[in-house]
């Protein structure tokens, strides 16, 4: 990767374009000049865009690009993020002028193909999962997760049940967790996790009554652990009156052996760009497909959560990795996942402090290095990447203070993770004879570590 | 089965790995999981199918959606995509990249965040922009949320009921949860004079769902007399030549990047913005990315102000926004990259003189009657005089979706520059056709 | 090892109180400061504010964490320290100068439930 400094606006050169339009029937003049009656609705503000060559925004962009790194770059051991690799044929089908073109307002007769696109990935989805139906409208993970709650929330006002307003939510959980719940007017209760990292059933029997609406589990949890009493939470819960909600964002090692509908669970969502392989795009766009059991059916068309029908064009590159996979290959890539976490878990964890020794899922979490010689986790995961490879999710979760959450996915060859696994153990040396250069890691990218708190202090937010 | 593309672990390799965990088998993974919990039956799926023959399955759903040349805007509108865009957009290291959490080497996605924050700011004249929102809908909800956040203690919103019906239905499902009191109404300002107990906020659009460009002249004395805030709508396309919301004094500013040259795609993935004054900067949800320097000076771009999100702030963070829609503002910025200021004035002339010209045929047939008074860019609404279902099914049967009912029975018209004057012509005999 | 100012009052959620007639001065201590690192951003309350013991009343950021700030005394909020608006670097610099609201109190006798310094001083360990 090399560095290149440029923003579009400073390759800007008044009187270049990069698109050429056609010309204005009857207006010899190219300007915009309405005929008006009321000049006032008219900008009279500068607009200020750069004015660059379509060769300039090609360079400029691909020049852009070079400075990422994506999982066709090299591996993503991402806790929480299931960076799967993104096949190739998804994108094509995505592309596909007969989809794309389509306005979302046309009628159905005119739609007949995507139309069958969501009902053949609703009963897909509730096959894999154990849930009865889907709604697509939610965008990403946390946008589900607010669908959900809404829907737990429908579900109790419709028996006038109007005094449930609290929702559980394990310490282990995503941020999002309690923040979705925040969004949908629902106050939080903390339940603990015991010392091995998971629920505190104990701790989450006095929590539980009248006012209680449900509970955030993610299963397995953020550690990658099974939360191995759930059918015993699940009764508590139910007994309470509560409603399950299942956070998606750790399908991926259930995907062909579990499905969260067995497990009691009566609301979940779907990470389509986590577990079902669409690329992630730096961010997003995602899609968070909500499901629910029988008892909540009836109210999943309630809430308007998103413009039209959901993204998509994502859930068509679902579609397409799901038909890939088919009922057969299914059965394996949950189970190779987990694999893959265990090997790394189990050939790294005489150089790194493993708090939890159980089998784990599709992630594990180490608590920095064994030895302490002042190289903290931020500087391993800066380290990894002169090493080309992506960092863990590092700081996640909160229970660890030098938490390092490592999750290969079922796509990583052995080959990839023993690269990794030889790369972590150098650092692990380095530690020892070399703290300093770590401390002061990466060294071959194309910047160096951030002055992040100016940034925060003194923020520059726009290119002036 | 035979080996698995996507797959590259051999039964070998398998054996390698079961063996330095110490398990006999994959299924003893799991073995901390309760057995009856363990899928035993057929997953109800199809057959695994090769590439080629999910090529032709979707082949086959392809057939069965018809193109159509789209003459209807109402927050989706069909303008010309150029090349350049998928072609940049499908480069693996912005597609394939999770958010920008290493910036050491995501340095990409982080210059054209900073790009987008920036031409989102020149676009609405206000101070800062945030990385990206799901949709405009939930763009304007999220606003509606933050007008209650920083006005503290009040609770009421305001909101026009000339936005669209599905930015509406949005606003409503986030605000019903959170419990916000939302006024939705036709008469903005009257509603506003009168006085609105606890009034946090104001959400006007800046072109109306039936084309008509409205005028908020005063509104925003009037909403901040009030110690409230003003949220407009807009169409970031129309933009380069409306009035903008930083003109009309509003503090925040959202809508749908769609218009930048993202295809229609049924609907999504299209890109939310949202744009607000200084003041209200710590306010923002969603990711936020600024310029500083690295250890060697050198100019970089991180994430910044995250102290607002939900990763540290938890239940207290400003949204739950996580995932955004990243590389759909990549696309837009592509967009505007290409067009330039220049091209954004003449992409509006080309649509305002289509849409001018096709609105004043379809009157001179007759069978339409003006119903707003108002100035219009490129969308137009109109009181059919005939038959509403005869006139779209004779649209349809030529290939044309047009004609779009309203719920008080109008119909709505959206010309673009993509559309040559033929085509108008021939809404326009098929017009005449009908009886 | 933090400094932990004579004098002054605490609360077990590390803000000080100076007690001047029945305004409290309150900020947050040197301990809270130093378990922060840089502090980007200290969001504060609106004049006239009326605040009870307990609530929170805005909060300290920096670039990978936040604090809840938590009103040691009940009161209105009088006056603000608006300089650490542009410097919030004055809180990491000088904990105990860098003051961040006043409070005219409402009840004088919730200072009796804070800490002096010396019980503070088990407290910031």
């Amino acid at each position: 990767m090399k560095y290149y400094d440029k923003l579009i606006f400073e390759l800007s050169k008044p009187g270049r374009t990069g698109y050429s339009l056609p010309e204005i029937p009857g207006q010899a003049q190219p300007s915009f000049r309405p005929k008006s009656r009321n000049p006032i609705l008219w900008r009279e503000a500068p607009l200020d865009l750069p004015e660059v060559s379509e060769v300039d925004v090609v360079r400029h962009y691909t020049n852009l690009s070079q400075m990422n790194f994506g999982v066709d770059t090299g591996f993503y051991p991402l806790g929480s993020c299931t960076m799967k690799y993104n096949p190739k044929i998804n994108e094509e089908i995505a592309n596909m002028p007969a989809f794309t073109g389509l306005h979302p307002l046309q009628p159905e007769e005119t739609v007949k193909g995507a139309l069958e696109v969501y009902a053949g990935m609703d009963k897909a989805l509730a096959a894999i999962t154990g849930m009865k139906h889907f709604t697509f409208l939610p965008c990403a993970g946390a946008h589900g997760e607010l669908t959900g709650l809404m829907l737990m929330r429908e579900y109790h006002m419709s028996r006038g049940d109007l005094a449930r307003t609290k929702v559980i939510v394990p310490d282990s959980a995503h941020g999002t967790n309690p923040a979705s719940a925040a969004v949908c007017g629902l106050d939080i209760v903390v339940v603990k996790s015991r010392e091995d990292g998971l629920v505190d059933v104990e701790a989450l029997k006095p929590l539980l009554g009248p006012d209680i609406a449900g509970i955030m589990m993610t299963n397995p949890n953020t550690l990658g652990l099974f939360e191995r009493d759930i059918k015993e939470i699940a009764q508590l819960v139910h007994d309470c009156g509560g409603l399950l909600y299942y956070d998606g964002a750790n399908m991926n090692p259930l995907l062909g052996v579990v499905r969260p509908g067995d497990m009691g669970f009566d609301i979940m969502h779907l990470n389509l760009h986590k577990t079902f392989s669409t690329p992630h795009g730096g961010g997003g766009p995602g899609s968070g497909p909500v499901g629910v059991s029988d008892k909540v059916v009836p109210f999943l068309h309630i809430p308007h959560v998103s413009g039209f029908h959901g993204n998509f064009g994502i859930i068509l590159r679902a579609y397409a990795y799901i038909l890939m996979l088919g009922r057969e290959h299914v059965r394996m890539a949950g189970k190779l996942a987990t694999l893959g976490a265990n090997y790394i878990k189990e050939s790294l964890k005489d150089c790194y402090k493993l708090p939890i020794p159980t089998v784990c899922k599709h992630e594990f979490v180490f608590d920095g290095l064994l030895e302490d010689n002042g190289v903290t986790t931020l500087d391993v995961a800066k380290r990894l990447l002169d090493y080309g490879f992506h960092a863990p999710t590092i700081y996640f979760p909160l229970l660890f203070h030098q938490a390092i959450m490592i999750e290969p996915t079922e796509t990583e060859s052995l080959e990839t993770l023993d690269a990794f696994i030889a790369v972590m153990r150098k650092i692990a040396e380095e530690a020892k004879s070399d703290p300093e250069m770590l401390h002061a890691a990466p060294h071959n990218t194309p910047i160096g570590r951030p002055d992040e708190t100016t940034a925060a202090r003194q923020p520059v937010l726009k290119y002036e | 089965m035979g080996a698995f593309s996507y797959f590259p672990q051999t039964g070998e390799d398998i054996r390698i790995m079961l063996e330095r965990i110490g398990v006999g088998s994959l299924e003893d993974l799991y073995a901390d999981v309760p057995a009856d919990f363990i899928y035993k039956g057929e997953y109800d799926l199809p057959s695994a199918m090769s590439e080629q023959q999910v090529r032709d399955f979707f082949e086959g759903l392809a057939a069965k959606n018809t193109r159509l040349k789209v003459f209807v805007g109402q927050g989706a509108y069909d303008h010309y995509v150029p090349a350049v865009i998928p072609y940049i957009t499908s480069r693996s290291e912005f597609l394939t990249a999770y958010t920008p959490y290493q910036c050491e080497i995501s340095q990409g996605t982080l210059r054209y965040i900073f790009e987008w924050q920036s031409m989102i700011c020149r676009l609405t004249g206000l101070d800062c922009a945030n990385a990206s929102m799901y949709d405009g809908p939930t763009a304007a909800a999220e606003a509606v949320r933050m007008c209650v956040a920083s006005t503290r203690k009040r609770n009421s919103v305001v909101v026009s009921d000339r936005l669209l019906p599905h930015v509406i239905d949005t606003i409503r499902t986030y605000a019903k949860y959170a419990g916000i009191n939302l006024v939705v109404t036709d008469k903005v300002t009257e509603v506003v004079a009168e006085g609105v107990l606890d009034l946090a906020g104001v959400v006007v659009p800046s072109i109306n769902r039936f084309g008509v460009i409205e005028s908020h002249l005063g509104l925003a004395q009037l909403v901040h007399d009030r110690g409230a805030l003003l949220v407009e709508y807009c169409d970031p396309s129309a933009l380069a030549v409306v009035k903008s919301p930083a003109e009309w004094g509003a503090d925040i500013a959202v809508g749908d990047g769609q218009s930048l040259g993202i295809p229609l795609c049924y609907g999504g993935p299209y890109v939310g913005f949202m744009a607000c004054t200084a003041a209200l900067m710590r306010k923002l949800p969603g990711r936020i990315v600024g310029q500083t320097t690295d250890a060697s000076g050198k100019r970089c771009y991180v994430l910044t102000l995250q102290a607002r999100e939900q990763h540290i702030r938890r239940e207290k963070a400003t949204s739950n926004i996580c995932s955004n829609e990243s590389l759909m503002a990549l696309w837009c910025t592509v967009y505007l990259s290409l067009m330039g200021p220049e091209g954004m004035r003449r992409l509006n002339a080309l649509c305002y003189e289509g849409s001018h010209y096709l609105h004043d045929a379809l009157l001179a047939t007759g069978k339409f009657e003006r119903v707003f008074d108002g100035e219009f860019l490129k969308e137009f609404c109109l009181k059919p005089l005939c038959d509403v279902q005869k006139l779209q099914q004779a649209l349809l049967d030529a290939g044309f979706f047009a004609a779009l009912q309203t719920e008080e029975g109008y119909v709505t018209f959206c010309v673009t520059e993509k559309h040559p004057r033929e085509e108008l012509d021939r809404i326009v005999e098929i017009v005449k056709s009908i009886n | 090892m933090s400094k932990i100012a004579e004098g002054l009052l605490y609360s077990e959620s590390h803000e000080w109180v100076k007690v001047d007639g029945n305004v409290a001065i309150v900020g947050v201590s040197d301990f809270a400061q130093a378990e922060m690192g840089d502090i980007t951003y200290v969001d504060m309350p609106d004049l006239d504010d009326e605040l009870s013991a307990g609530d929170d009343f805005g909060a300290l950021e920096s670039v990978k964490t936040s604090s809840e700030l938590i009103a040691p005394v009940s009161g209105k909020v009088i006056a603000r320290n608006d300089e650490l608006e542009d410097k919030p670097e004055l809180i990491n610099e000088d904990a105990y100068a860098a003051w961040i609201i006043k409070v005219e109190m409402s009840d004088t006798s919730e200072l009796d439930t804070l800490l002096n310094a010396a019980a503070y001083a088990e407290v910031a360990k």
